[in-house]
C-alpha cells in the first residue's frame, strides 16, 4: 500500500522496531498515526500532558499509573519508538517461539506481561510490592467506596493470600503464582490476526479478558 | 452400646415406613366404581356428625357409620405423582451411597437403567407409563426447571466474555449440523439395501433438525462434574442453552413444510427471518421480564416470605409467554434468569437469597431426574421400528457431521478469541456434543402424518443412549488421559479479584491510548449506564459496590463459617452445637444383614400375594414397592445413616432455650 510505505519512510528505524516489537508495518502505521494525532505540538515526543488530555484515561482510575508506564524512569518525553515498545507487552503471546535461552525474551511473552503489569503496582520500583504500594492502588481503585480500615484489612488480606516468605511484601515470584491462565489477560488484539505474519487491517478489536 | 442400637431402631422404623407405603398404595384403582357423595342432607341413622368426606353406601340405611373409608379416585393423579417423584428420588440416593459408582458413571446413566427396569415391569404387566414426555407435560412442567436452574447459575462473566463463540456455535454449529445430517441421511435413504425409501428429503431434514441439538439436560449432567477449563465448559454450556432458537425455527418450519409438496425460495427467506424473530424475541421477552421482576423486588421488603415466588412466578411467565408466540422459551427464561440475578439479589433478604437458589436448584434437580428416569420407562414401552442401516448410519454421521462442524467452526473463530482453543479442546467439544429427551418429547409429538414415526421414535433413543451412556461414560477417562486444560476451581482470592481489576483499568486505559475502542468499550458504557440509571430504579438501597469488596466480604464470611466448624457447610437447624459425622461404608454386623435379608424376603414375598390380584393398576404398587425396597436395601447396607460422634454423644439434646 502506498500510503503505508510512504508513512514507513518516515519513521526512523523502522526495521529494527518491527523485528523487536513484532508488530506488522500495518500496526506500526496506525500507531504512527495515533502518536501524531496526541503529539498536538508536533514536537515528535509525548509528554505527560499529551497523555492527559486523553479524557477517558484521565477518568481512569489507574490513569496516572498507565501513563508513568510509558515514561523509563528519568525520561521526560517519550519518543515513537519507546511508544510502540512499551504497547508490544499489550501483543497477543507468540505460541509458535522457539525456546531459546539465548535469546531475550520477547516483549509479549507472559513473564514480560506480568512485569508489566507488577511494575503498575511497584511504583517505586525495589521488586516488592510493599503494604503502602497495595494500599494505594486499592485506594485508587475503590475511591469513595471504602472506609480506610476496610481498606487496611483488605490490603492485609491481600498479602497474607499471596506473600509467601512472610516479609509483608509480595515480591515478583510470589506474583506470578496467582494462576496465569486466568489472572494474565494483557492482550490487545488486532482484529484477526493473533500471530506474526498476517496481515489484516480492516477490523480492530480490542480483546479485555480478566481472570 | 447405644449407637448400635440407634442404628436398628432406625432400620425398624425404615421397615415400617416401607411396609406402611406398600399399604398405602394398595388400592391403586382397585375401585372402579365411586359412589356418588350424598346430598348435604341427613341420612336416617343414629344422630351423629355427618362425615366430611363420601359415604360408603349412603342408601344402607342400617349399615352402621363406617369407620374406615377410601376414595383413591379422588386423590389419584397427585398420589401418583408424588410417589413417582419419590421413586425417583430414592432411586438418587440408592446411587450415592455407593460413591464409586458416581464417579465413573453419570447419573443420569444410572437413573436411565433404573427408568429401564420400571419400564420392563410396567410393559410385563401391560400398563401404560404416565405421559411425562409428551408435549405439553415435557415442555410445560418439566423443562422449564431445568433451563431456570442453568440460567440461574450460569457464571456470568466468563459468559459474556465468550458470547460471540457461543452463538456462533448455538447458531451456525447447529445449522451445519442439520443440514449436514439431513442432506447425508437423504442420501443415504436412496440406498435400496435399507429399504427406507419412502423418507423424503422433508422428513429427513426435519428429523435432522431434532437430532443435531445439543441437549442441555445431558450435557450440564455430565459436564458438571467433569472439571474442564472454564472457556470450554460456558462454550459447551452456553451453546446447548442457546441453540433452542435455531432447533425450534427449523422444526417449525420443517413440519410446515413436511405437508407441502413444494419449497419455495420465499419460505427459506421467511425463515430467515422467523429466526431472528425467534432469538430476539426469547431474549428481548427475557430481558423485559428480568427488569420486571427486578423492580417488583425493590418494594418487597415487607413481605419478605414471599420474595422467592416473584422469581419463580416472573421466570416461569417468560417462559410461557414466549411459548405463547412460539418463540424460543428456552432463551427467554435464560435471558430472565441472567437479568434478573443481579438485581434480585441485591434487593432480597439473605433469608430469601438462599432459599431462591436452593429452591431452583431443588426444582432442577428433581426435573432432571426424574427426565431421565422416564426416558427409560419411556424407552420400553414404546412401540419401535427398527432399522440398522437408518440407525447405524444416523449414529455415525451425527458424530462425524459435529466433529466437523466443531473443526471448522473453531479455525474461524479461534483468531478472534484471545484463548483459542486448542485440538484437545476441540475434541471434548465435539465430544460433549449429548443429545438427550428434548430430542425424544419433539420426535414423540411429531403429527402422525409422517410414516415413519416409529422409525424416527427408535432412532433417536438410539442415539439418546449412545451419546448418554458411551459419550457420558467415557468422557471422564479421556478427559484424564488427553489431558485437557483442566480448571482450578478454588480461585476466589483477593489476589486474583484486584489484579482481574487492575487488568481491566488497564486494557481501558490502553484502549483509550490507542483510540480503539471494542467490546469493552461496549460493556464499559453499559455499566456507566447501569450504575447510573438501571440500578437507581431497580435496587432499593444502591449502594455501588466494588466486586474487591464484595468477594472480601463474602470471604470474611466464609472464614467466619468455617471456624464455627461446621461439617457440610449449612448448620443443622437442631443441634448448632452438635457435630454430626457421617460415616462411611462400615461392615454390616451379622444381625443387621439378617434382619435385612428377612426384611427384603418379606416385602417380596408380599408384593408377590398382592400381585395375585391382577389388576393391572396394582402394577403401579408393584414397581414401586419394589423399587422402594431395593434403594431402601442399598441405603441401609452400607450404613449411610449419621450417627454422631462419640465426642458430642452426651450433647445430643439440644439445649432447651
Amino acid at each position: 500500500m502506498g500510503s503505508t510505505n510512504s508513512t514507513l519512510s518516515k519513521i526512523p528505524n523502522v526495521e529494527e522496531l518491527m523485528q523487536e516489537t513484532g508488530f506488522t508495518p500495518a500496526h506500526i502505521v496506525r500507531l504512527y498515526d495515533r502518536f501524531e494525532a496526541l503529539d498536538k505540538e508536533k514536537t515528535g515526543h509525548l509528554r505527560p500532558q499529551d497523555f492527559g488530555a486523553i479524557n477517558r484515561l484521565a477518568m481512569n482510575p489507574i490513569g496516572d499509573r498507565i501513563i508513568g508506564a510509558f515514561f523509563s524512569p528519568g525520561q521526560e518525553t517519550v519518543d515513537f519508538h519507546s511508544f510502540v515498545r512499551t504497547l508490544a507487552h499489550f501483543r497477543p503471546v507468540d505460541k509458535k517461539r522457539p525456546k531459546d535461552p539465548s535469546m531475550p525474551e520477547p516483549v509479549n511473552s507472559r513473564t514480560s506481561k506480568l512485569k508489566f503489569a507488577f511494575q503498575l503496582y511497584d511504583q517505586d520500583k525495589d521488586g516488592k510490592i510493599s503494604r503502602a504500594e497495595l494500599l494505594q492502588v486499592l485506594r485508587s481503585m475503590l475511591e469513595m467506596q471504602v472506609t480506610e480500615e476496610q481498606l487496611e484489612s483488605i490490603a492485609d488480606r491481600t498479602i497474607q493470600e499471596a506473600d509467601l516468605d512472610k516479609d509483608d511484601a509480595i515480591s515478583f515470584e510470589e506474583f506470578r503464582k496467582v494462576p496465569p491462565a486466568r489472572a494474565l489477560r494483557l492482550t490487545y488484539q488486532h482484529g484477526a490476526f493473533a500471530a506474526q505474519g498476517t496481515q489484516n487491517t480492516k477490523t480492530c478489536k480490542v480483546h479485555a479478558h480478566r481472570k | 452400646m447405644s449407637t448400635m442400637g440407634g442404628l436398628s431402631q432406625m432400620k425398624l422404623a425404615v421397615n415400617f415406613l416401607t411396609i406402611g407405603l406398600v399399604i398405602l398404595s394398595l388400592p391403586c384403582g382397585s375401585y372402579t366404581e365411586i359412589p356418588p357423595k350424598p346430598p348435604g342432607s341427613v341420612t336416617v341413622l343414629p344422630p351423629v356428625k355427618p362425615a366430611g368426606g363420601p359415604q360408603a353406601f349412603p342408601d344402607a340405611e342400617n349399615s352402621n357409620l363406617p369407620v374406615f373409608t377410601m376414595d383413591y379416585a379422588r386423590i389419584q393423579v397427585p398420589f401418583e405423582v408424588t410417589l413417582w417423584v419419590l421413586l425417583a428420588s430414592f432411586a438418587k440416593i440408592g446411587f450415592h451411597v455407593y460413591h464409586k459408582i458416581t464417579f465413573w458413571v453419570p447419573e443420569s446413566c444410572l437413573l436411565i437403567s433404573i427408568g429401564l427396569i420400571v419400564g420392563a415391569i410396567m410393559h410385563s404387566v401391560h400398563e401404560e407409563p404416565p405421559a411425562v414426555l409428551s408435549y405439553n407435560v415435557f415442555f410445560l412442567f418439566m423443562l422449564p426447571p431445568i433451563v431456570l436452574e442453568s440460567g440461574y447459575f450460569m457464571p456470568t462473566r466468563p459468559f459474556f466474555e465468550n458470547v460471540g463463540t457461543v452463538l456462533w456455535f448455538a447458531v451456525v454449529g447447529t445449522l451445519w449440523n442439520s443440514i449436514g445430517i439431513g442432506m447425508s441421511l437423504y442420501a443415504v435413504c436412496q440406498i435400496e439395501a435399507f429399504e427406507v425409501q419412502d423418507i423424503n428429503l422433508q422428513e429427513n431434514m426435519l428429523f435432522a433438525a431434532i437430532i443435531s441439538a445439543v441437549d442441555p439436560v445431558a450435557v450440564l449432567s455430565v459436564f458438571e462434574d467433569v472439571s474442564v477449563n472454564e472457556q470450554l465448559y460456558i462454550v459447551v454450556f452456553g451453546e446447548c442453552l442457546f441453540n433452542d432458537a435455531v432447533t425450534v425455527v427449523l422444526y417449525n418450519m420443517f413440519i410446515f413444510v413436511a405437508d407441502m409438496p413444494v419449497v419455495e425460495p420465499v419460505d427459506v427467506f421467511l425463515g430467515v427471518a422467523r429466526f431472528f424473530v425467534v432469538g430476539l424475541g426469547g431474549m428481548g421477552f427475557g430481558v423485559i421480564f428480568g427488569f420486571v421482576a427486578s423492580f417488583t423486588t425493590r418494594f418487597t421488603s415487607n413481605v419478605r416470605e414471599i420474595e422467592p415466588l416473584f422469581i419463580f412466578m416472573y421466570s416461569y411467565l417468560a417462559y410461557l409467554v414466549a411459548e405463547l408466540f412460539s418463540i424460543s422459551s428456552i432463551m427467554a427464561i435464560v435471558t430472565c434468569a441472567l437479568t434478573m440475578k443481579y438485581y434480585v439479589e441485591e434487593n432480597v433478604s439473605q433469608r430469601s437469597c438462599t432459599t431462591i437458589r436452593h429452591v431452583v436448584k431443588m426444582l432442577g434437580t428433581i426435573s432432571e431426574t426424574l427426565i431421565f428416569f422416564f426416558l427409560g420407562v419411556v424407552t420400553i414401552t414404546t412401540e419401535h421400528e427398527w432399522n440398522w442401516g437408518y440407525i447405524m448410519f444416523t449414529l455415525l454421521l451425527a458424530l462425524v457431521w459435529r466433529g466437523l462442524g466443531v473443526l471448522v467452526l473453531t479455525q474461524i473463530i479461534n483468531p478472534f478469541r484471545t484463548i483459542p482453543f486448542n485440538f484437545k479442546d476441540q475434541f471434548i467439544l465435539g465430544y460433549g456434543g449429548l443429545r438427550g429427551a428434548i430430542s425424544f418429547a419433539l420426535v414423540f409429538t411429531l403429527p402422525d402424518s409422517i410414516g415413519r414415526k416409529k422409525l424416527f421414535l427408535t432412532t433417536t433413543i438410539c442415539m439418546i443412549m449412545f451419546t448418554v451412556f458411551i459419550q457420558g461414560i467415557s468422557i471422564r477417562p479421556l478427559i484424564e488421559f488427553i489431558n485437557v486444560r483442566r480448571t482450578n476451581r478454588n480461585l476466589e482470592t483477593i489476589n486474583v479479584e484486584i489484579h482481574s481489576r487492575l487488568i481491566e483499568h488497564t486494557i481501558a486505559g490502553v484502549e483509550d491510548l490507542c483510540g480503539q475502542w471494542s467490546h469493552y468499550y461496549w460493556k464499559d458504557k453499559f455499566l456507566k449506564f447501569n450504575n447510573r440509571i438501571l440500578r437507581k430504579i431497580l435496587i432499593r438501597d444502591n449502594r455501588a459496590e466494588s466486586s474487591i469488596v464484595a468477594l472480601y466480604k463474602k470471604l470474611e464470611l466464609q472464614n467466619a463459617m468455617e471456624i464455627l466448624d461446621t461439617v457440610s457447610g449449612d448448620i443443622n437447624a437442631g443441634s448448632s452445637i452438635v457435630s454430626l459425622q457421617y460415616v462411611y461404608p462400615l461392615s454390616p454386623s451379622s444381625s443387621c444383614s439378617l434382619s435385612l435379608s428377612l426384611y427384603f424376603a418379606l416385602s417380596l414375598i408380599l408384593l408377590l400375594s398382592l400381585s395375585l390380584a391382577c389388576s393391572p393398576s396394582l402394577s403401579l404398587s408393584l414397581v414401586l414397592s419394589l423399587t422402594l425396597s431395593c434403594s431402601l436395601f442399598f441405603m441401609c447396607h452400607t450404613h449411610g445413616i449419621p450417627r454422631l460422634s462419640a465426642n458430642e454423644h452426651s450433647g445430643l439434646e439440644p439445649p432447651r432455650l
